[in-house]
């Protein structure tokens, strides 16, 4: 960089500096500087003060960084290698069963070696790994913006709860017809909402999810209320996980003639959460080959191009719509089960933009970066319990800044090949990994 | 008698809905001209509302006894400071989405409604908030036994609302930048062309927004006394809901559609269920959507290739 140019660099700054600590005084001042005590208030000038500098700074140390010329090559090399466009296989990579395999037999044997407290932190973070997985065949692939996911949450753990109160559902048989209900709710919402326009299905959603936990509360009848309503246990094959079966039944250990403990039911909820957390990845892996999970990812592209081309539109954003629902009603079940209780509480808006964060900050439509993003925004939170306060906040600042800096995700997306793995094939069409430009 | 609980409700629906008109203002004019669903209006409210009661916590600390005074300066400030929000939403999170997916608007906007939710609730704490009681008394029509009662608040509601109404639409209609408002809503990338500075209206229309949403806040924080940082959300879904209700992009139409869900959500109230009140409100967005989703006003909008 010249001498010429640096005076002006600096003057620039400065006056960037000065109008954006006007501007956030102005703005975050009154909020954070006269708290609110009665009718009353006390100051914290100090505190407005130092959160305007920290704007300013911030914005100044950004303008900076984008004005010297080694941060923004460095940044544009960085931005070329990652994420941005999307890359399609060819067909004959190979498949890395060996990892998944080894990632697979790790996962299970998991429960032997963890205590209890970090066996509960994973259960609970399987739980998100599959609400995130939900809502990205929502979001994720079919780009329909979903903010009430967490009413199909909702109605799986109620289903358990309320299902074993009045009809005698237990464990198993609500995990079977969990999907499905849960799926049917998501076709009767979003089918009338489908065929307008994208943005209405949000604010519906929104709604509905709010609709779902005004009724859970205020129906106290049946729901329990506010006060909510006990869950059952898990059995295994009828067998319970506790130390004295019902009456007529035999528990577990003494079954298999193994010693009592009350881990086992925490290990068999992991292991069959963990199970069916492995069947969606690989569901979803299938489904983006198949035609169908092609034809979501086409009309989050370009919904005309695909409705002039015959491509039922409202059929394939339900199919979307209703296997998301269906997946955030199996993880309600578990819920369910390992809170063993359920109250309006656990379904409110902060869940839903919970798992939308989850499902952002994974990379719209990669599998593997929502189960990382669910790992990491449910794990962080047990390690960082000192600053529970600010959770929402970074999450908030991280969705606006990932939408403006990658909006499609941190890791690379990668297609299904368009053709048959057949060497002969690959050979007549192109070398190269084909780059599809955004 | 009869009459005169039905007479009553209308009177609360009304004052309600003259409310979720002013906030649904906000929605309405931001669809209008960038065809998004700003999510953080609600919260925009919720923070106006703040202000509203620390400018009126100011005022009582310098000794203001004076009602209207008061009243007035809250109003102003309010706007002003909410004003400067609505701006620096637009240009923070919002303006750098320009020509990006689809979907990154939407999610910047819930990004910053957790975000302002986050703050107030970090800078003031989560419990509930009062203003003092500024205006007592009412107007009671009919006899000692029945009667309807307009409290003053009731009507200082209606008339800044009207006046804050008749404003905008005189902005709107009357002056340059109100015509260029509705040339940029017409068409964008024309308007450009014939010398409007398109970013320029895009941010006044988002300062338009939050200071017509302020006025709402400040009405609502010193008529119920009593506010958390978690109102703008229900309230944003309901403004929501008088935007659709009237035609998304109309503003006349905000207006119709926040006096009709004021009115129809008062007498739902009244006669069926104070609990699913809100229940009402949501599924009456949903029905909405589902046999006429370009409202009363709107025009079914047609999407060119």
């Amino acid at each position: 960089m010249d001498n010429a140019v640096k005076p002006v660099l600096i003057v620039k700054l400065a006056k960037e500096a000065l109008f954006t600590f006007v501007i956030a005084l102005i703005v975050l001042g009154p909020i954070s500087g006269l708290v609110l005590e009665g009718f009353s208030f006390r100051t914290e000038l100090a505190r407005a003060l130092s959160l305007a500098a920290v704007v300013a700074a911030g914005r100044v140390l950004i303008s900076f960084l984008l004005g010297t010329r080694i941060c923004s090559r460095a940044l544009q090399r960085f931005n070329r290698n990652s994420g941005g466009g999307v890359t399609v296989r060819k067909g004959d990579e190979k498949f890395p069963y060996a990892v998944i395999a080894l990632v697979f037999m790790a996962g299970l044997s998991f429960p032997f070696f963890a205590d209890k407290y970090i066996l509960g932190v994973a259960i609970l973070a399987l739980i998100y790994v599959l609400l995130g997985l939900g809502l990205n065949i929502v979001v994720g692939l079919a780009g329909l913006l979903d903010l009430g996911f967490v009413a199909f949450y909702a109605v799986g753990a109620y289903l358990l709860a309320l299902g074993s109160q009045y009809i005698g559902l237990g464990f198993w048989s609500a995990l079977l017809i969990a999907p499905f209900l849960a799926g049917f709710c998501g076709m009767i919402l979003a089918f009338p909402v489908l065929r307008m326009h994208g943005d209405y299905l949000a604010i519906v959603t929104l709604g509905f999810g709010e609709i779902i936990r005004l009724v859970l509360t205020n129906w106290l009848e049946f729901t329990g209320g506010p006060n909510g309503a006990p869950a059952p246990a898990p059995t295994f094959l009828g067998l319970e996980f506790t130390r004295t079966a019902r009456q007529g039944g035999v528990p577990f250990h003494e079954y298999f003639g193994i010693p009592y403990s009350a881990d086992y039911k925490f290990w068999f909820i992991y292991i069959v959460l963990f199970l069916v957390v492995s069947g969606v990845v690989y569901s979803v892996h299938r489904l983006r080959a198949m035609p169908l999970g092609r034809l979501w990812e086409a009309l989050r592209e370009d919904e005309i191009a695909c409705r002039s081309l015959g491509v039922n539109h409202v059929f394939t954003k339900l199919s979307a719509f209703m296997l998301g629902a269906s997946t955030g009603g199996l993880a309600g079940v578990f819920f369910a089960v390992h809170q063993g209780f359920v109250n309006p509480t656990s379904f409110t808006f902060f869940e839903s933009a919970l798992i939308l964060a989850i499902v952002v900050l994974g990379g719209l439509g990669s599998t593997f970066g929502v189960i990382l993003a669910a790992l990491v925004l449910t794990i962080l939170p047990e390690v960082l319990r000192d600053f529970a306060e600010y959770r929402v906040l970074v999450f908030g600042i991280l969705m606006v800044v990932m939408m403006i800096w990658k909006p499609r995700g941190l890791v690379r997306i990668t297609r299904p090949a368009f053709f048959p793995s057949s060497k002969s094939v690959v050979e007549i069409s192109t070398n190269q990994a084909l780059e599809v430009g955004r | 008698m009869d009459f005169y609980i039905l007479a009553q409700q209308l009177v609360n629906g009304i004052t309600l809905g003259a409310i979720y008109g002013l906030i649904a203002v906000g929605y309405t004019m931001v669809y209008g001209v960038i065809r998004m669903i700003n999510f953080a209006h609600g919260d925009v409210y919720m923070v106006s509302a703040y202000i509203a009661a620390i400018t009126l916590a100011v005022l009582h600390f310098f000794g203001v006894q004076s009602v209207p005074f008061a009243l007035i300066t809250v109003l102003v400030i309010t706007c002003v400071i909410t004003g400067f929000y609505g701006w620096s939403i637009e240009r923070v999170a919002y303006r750098p989405l320009r020509g990006s997916t689809k979907l990154a608007p939407l999610i910047s906007a819930i990004g910053i409604s957790l975000m302002l939710q986050s703050y107030v609730q970090i800078a003031q704490g989560a419990r509930d908030q009062g203003v003092p009681v500024l205006i007592s008394g009412a107007f009671r029509l009919g006899s000692d036994r029945d009667f309807v009662q307009i409290t003053y608040m009731q009507v200082v509601i209606l008339a800044a609302s009207f006046i804050a109404m008749a404003i905008l639409t005189y902005v709107i209609n009357h002056t340059q930048i109100g015509r260029q408002c509705r040339a940029t809503q017409q068409n964008r990338g024309i308007s450009a062309i014939l010398g409007v500075n398109t970013d320029r209206i895009i941010s006044t229309v988002f300062v338009i927004g939050a200071g017509t949403a302020a006025v709402g806040g400040t009405l609502v924080t010193i008529n119920y006394g009593s506010f958390n940082f978690f109102i703008g959300f229900v309230m944003g879904i309901k403004a929501f809901t008088a935007a659709v209700l009237g035609g998304i992009g109309s503003l006349p139409g905000a207006i119709l559609g926040g006096l009709l869900l004021g009115l129809t959500e008062a007498l739902f109230a009244g006669y069926v269920s104070t609990d699913y009140k809100d229940v009402f409100a949501f599924a009456l967005l949903i029905i909405i959507l589902f046999f006429r989703p370009y409202g009363l006003m709107g025009q079914p909008e047609i999407q060119k290739v």
